[in-house]
């Protein structure tokens, strides 16, 4: 980690400036806003719209057939010039994609900062307040959708970022277990106070996320 | 850093010594050779080699080998994969065609040579019951005058390669759509398969067939054990010249590999010009909107030829095993009288030295290959581009007979006063293992789901923990085949060993090949068997030794998506 170990600002933000991601000639987004710490700020669309680009983006992989312009700040801090590892940008993809060489501890152990104390009593004490107790040692290939999902979700949260990326986590998920992942995602964000960014197509995550909108 | 090294480094370890060694192959085939007290041109050698008795039917049989096993092959594969794609039948197929691809040539040769030979496994069933035969009848099959059992040898040998080219570029084109699609429009499907996937599938097939032509046009391991005597193909006509005693020779050996490319370079562009009459001769057919043709026979022919093929290999690889164990076996007699232990005895302390020279020239090079080939991968990961120009240049040394440039390159080696021997020998494999090495392994790792490493990426792991935390082990089964295929390919080569070496190195392929003429059946098989089992061990490794790392990891054991 090349990150000054900042004072955790009071505050904690993520501010987009004149973010501008085209393809060729045709302008995908074109963004401009701040997102506090504890807030989810949704972005909506239709497949195409370039919801997945301003994720790429924003986590540093955007294929160079693109190109794009502005500023990314987290915590007053530039990341657009910075290697993806090096942002400290928090993602939960549409699935959650456990590490399927590793246990259900090892992929946890994967998002912990090298240099993290007490590895284990960690990685315990979080499976045993998501209700994982048992399941340090499991193979993630046994585990169920939802409890993919929460490892996943403790995978990022102790990876300690700065700043979370959804991009539609819950759009693979029946609808029952949708609401419960949601609410618990939404959950962890809040408590750890980080500002987020939400692609989806569904209203009701818009609505349960309750910050800003942006529909492209 | 390094890593950007290797894509350059790879360059110059294939087209280095490929293309000097091709420049230098002339000097002394126009005279040009001081360290033999050549030291002008001349056109002298040229005219020698004309003069030499039988070398037009040489050449002949060089050129046709070289047409007629592609097509063969090519026929079969493709009529195989119209008529039997789905059915058990291409299951079963497909799960034969690594192990057998890993058998060396000379070991499928001498196979065969067991089952077809007059004192063979084939005329031992229908003798004496059918046949009225009591003793080996006095035919001339194995190297028979035009060659028949050389083409035979080669097109068993290389049907498996271009299943496995054609069922690894199938999944570019989307068979199924456009299957479906033909079907829907009416076409049968065998017709359907021919006209709508067939030229879609043929130019993913061109370089590969390119190098089975020139493998079948110039090869020397399988003219040696199946080929015609008197005279023989070019290839080994030239060989002989070589290790004559008489040094003149050299010149004459030199001319004639500079005229085996010119054999090879002329079979190929046969082919393109064959190419280019059969596009314009079915161009009508293609689009005659006929939606039925002769369904039947194709579908039987495709559906008999891979597996018969693949069968003759497989039978012959037991009678391999069979001849080594044999004790005395009249003929007759369908099974020997006892089995015996006598021919691994007799080969026993002549084994041991072939035997430690291949392990320790397979085993470092495909290791040091593999460095490589996944350096270079992942430095064109990380600097986001393919390049397409490199698949075609791998292919060079596939595509240019082994003979034509090695001879340069030990011209070379003697100007420098580098000694033959292990390192060069080291050197020369490389050249050959990198490319099937690379190509085999440069597609998995491509099309590797980039989700995980952006994922690893946006948890704090940087790009070499990205590699050696994610992609490697999550790659660990292919890693391991591509290994198996580099230590396949090491096993198996001739030339480069025999040539690199000054045949003072001696592998269990050099040593299988040389008591090809006159060598006891007995101690032949027991090399033969050898030469195929080490293949088959790193195979059958490459895919247990996954399933037991990942025993505990039922998404690890799942994901072979590459078959």
């Amino acid at each position: 980690m090349s990150n000054k170990p900042e004072p955790a600002s009071a505050d904690p933000r993520l501010k987009l400036e004149q973010v501008h991601i085209a393809l060729g000639s045709t302008t995908l987004v074109d963004l401009d806003c701040t997102i506090a710490g504890g807030e989810i700020f949704t972005v909506m669309g239709p497949s195409g719209s370039g919801k997945s680009s301003l994720l790429a983006y924003l986590g540093g992989f955007l294929a160079p057939a693109f190109t794009a312009s502005g500023s990314v700040r987290i915590n007053d801090q530039e990341v657009t010039g910075l290697p993806p590892e090096e942002r400290r940008l928090g993602l939960l993809f549409q699935d959650p994609l456990l590490f399927p060489h590793l246990s259900v501890a090892g992929n946890l152990q994967f998002g912990l900062p090298a240099k993290a104390v007490d590895k284990k009593a960690r990685i315990a004490a979080v499976l045993n307040q998501a209700g994982l107790a048992d399941f340090a040692d499991r193979d993630p290939a046994t585990l169920s959708g939802g409890q993919k999902s929460r490892v996943a979700l403790l995978r990022l949260l102790l990876s300690e970022p700065q700043a979370v990326l959804l991009d539609e986590p819950f759009s693979k998920l029946d609808t029952d277990l949708r609401r419960d992942i949601r609410e618990q995602v939404f959950l962890g964000i809040r408590q750890a106070k980080l500002p987020a960014i939400l692609v989806s197509h569904d209203e009701a995550d818009a609505e349960a996320a309750g910050g800003q909108v942006l529909r492209l | 850093m390094m890593l950007r090294l290797a894509t350059p480094l790879i360059f110059l370890l294939l087209l280095v010594p490929v293309l000097a060694g091709i420049v230098i192959s002339f000097l002394p085939a126009f005279g040009f050779l001081p360290a033999l007290g050549g030291n002008q041109l001349t056109l002298q050698w040229w005219q020698t080699l004309a003069d030499v008795p039988g070398i037009t039917h040489s050449v002949s049989l060089s050129l046709i080998a070289g047409l007629v096993t592609p097509l063969i092959a090519l026929i079969l594969v493709l009529l195989f994969l119209a008529s039997a794609s789905g059915r058990r039948l291409d299951s079963w197929t497909r799960r034969l065609i690594s192990p057998v691809l890993a058998v060396p040539h000379a070991a499928a040769a001498f196979g065969l040579v067991f089952l077809i030979a007059p004192s063979g496994f084939l005329f031992r069933l229908f003798s004496p019951a059918l046949s009225g035969w009591d003793r080996a009848p006095d035919l001339l099959i194995i190297n028979d005058i035009w060659g028949l059992s050389l083409i035979a040898g080669l097109v068993i040998k290389e049907i498996p390669f271009l299943m496995l080219v054609a069922m690894a570029a199938l999944p570019q084109i989307n068979p199924e759509q456009r299957l479906a699609m033909a079907r829907t429009l009416g076409y049968s499907p065998v017709t359907a398969w021919l006209k709508v996937i067939a030229p879609a599938l043929y130019p993913l097939l061109r370089l590969p067939l390119f190098a089975v032509i020139a493998y079948a046009s110039a090869n020397i391991d399988v003219a040696l054990i199946l080929g015609p005597n008197l005279p023989a193909t070019l290839s080994v006509r030239l060989l002989d010249w070589f290790a004559d005693p008489d040094l003149d020779n050299r010149f004459l050996a030199a001319a004639a590999a500079i005229l085996q490319l010119g054999v090879s370079a002329l079979a190929i562009s046969l082919w393109i010009a064959g190419e280019k009459l059969l596009g314009w001769l079915t161009n009508g057919w293609m689009q005659n909107g006929q939606r039925r043709y002769c369904e039947k026979p194709l579908q039987i022919v495709g559906r008999a030829g891979v597996p018969l093929a693949l069968s003759i290999l497989v039978m012959g690889l037991l009678l391999l095993l069979m001849n080594a164990f044999a004790g005395f076996w009249r003929f007759p007699d369908t099974l020997p009288d006892e089995w015996t232990l006598r021919h691994w005895r007799s080969a026993g302390m002549a084994i041991v030295t072939p035997l430690s020279n291949t392990l320790r020239i397979a085993v470092p090079v495909t290791g040091l290959t593999l460095v490589l080939v996944v350096a270079s991968l992942e430095a064109e990961h990380r600097q986001q581009r393919e390049r397409s120009l490199f698949a075609g240049l791998l292919y060079l040394p596939l595509i240019i007979p082994q003979v034509a440039f090695l001879f340069g390159l030990i011209v070379i080696t003697e100007l420098l006063q580098w000694q033959p021997g292990y390192w060069l020998v080291a050197l020369g494999h490389i050249l050959f293992v990198l490319p099937y090495m690379y190509l085999t392994l440069a597609q998995v790792y491509r099309r590797f789901d980039t989700r995980w490493l952006q994922l690893g990426a946006t948890l704090g792991a940087t790009a070499n923990q990205r590699l050696w935390r994610i992609r490697l082990p999550m790659l660990l089964a292919p890693l391991l085949t591509s290994a198996a295929i580099g230590l396949a390919i090491s096993i198996s080569l001739y030339l480069p060993t025999q040539l690199l070496g000054a045949g003072r190195i001696s592998t269990i392929t050099t040593e299988a090949v040389a008591l090809a003429s006159g060598g006891s059946a007995g101690v032949i098989a027991v090399l033969a068997s050898l030469q195929a089992i080490l293949p088959m061990l790193a195979f059958t490794a490459a895919l247990v030794v996954p399933q037991l790392v990942w025993r505990q990891r039922a998404g690890m054991r799942d994901t072979r998506d590459y078959e």
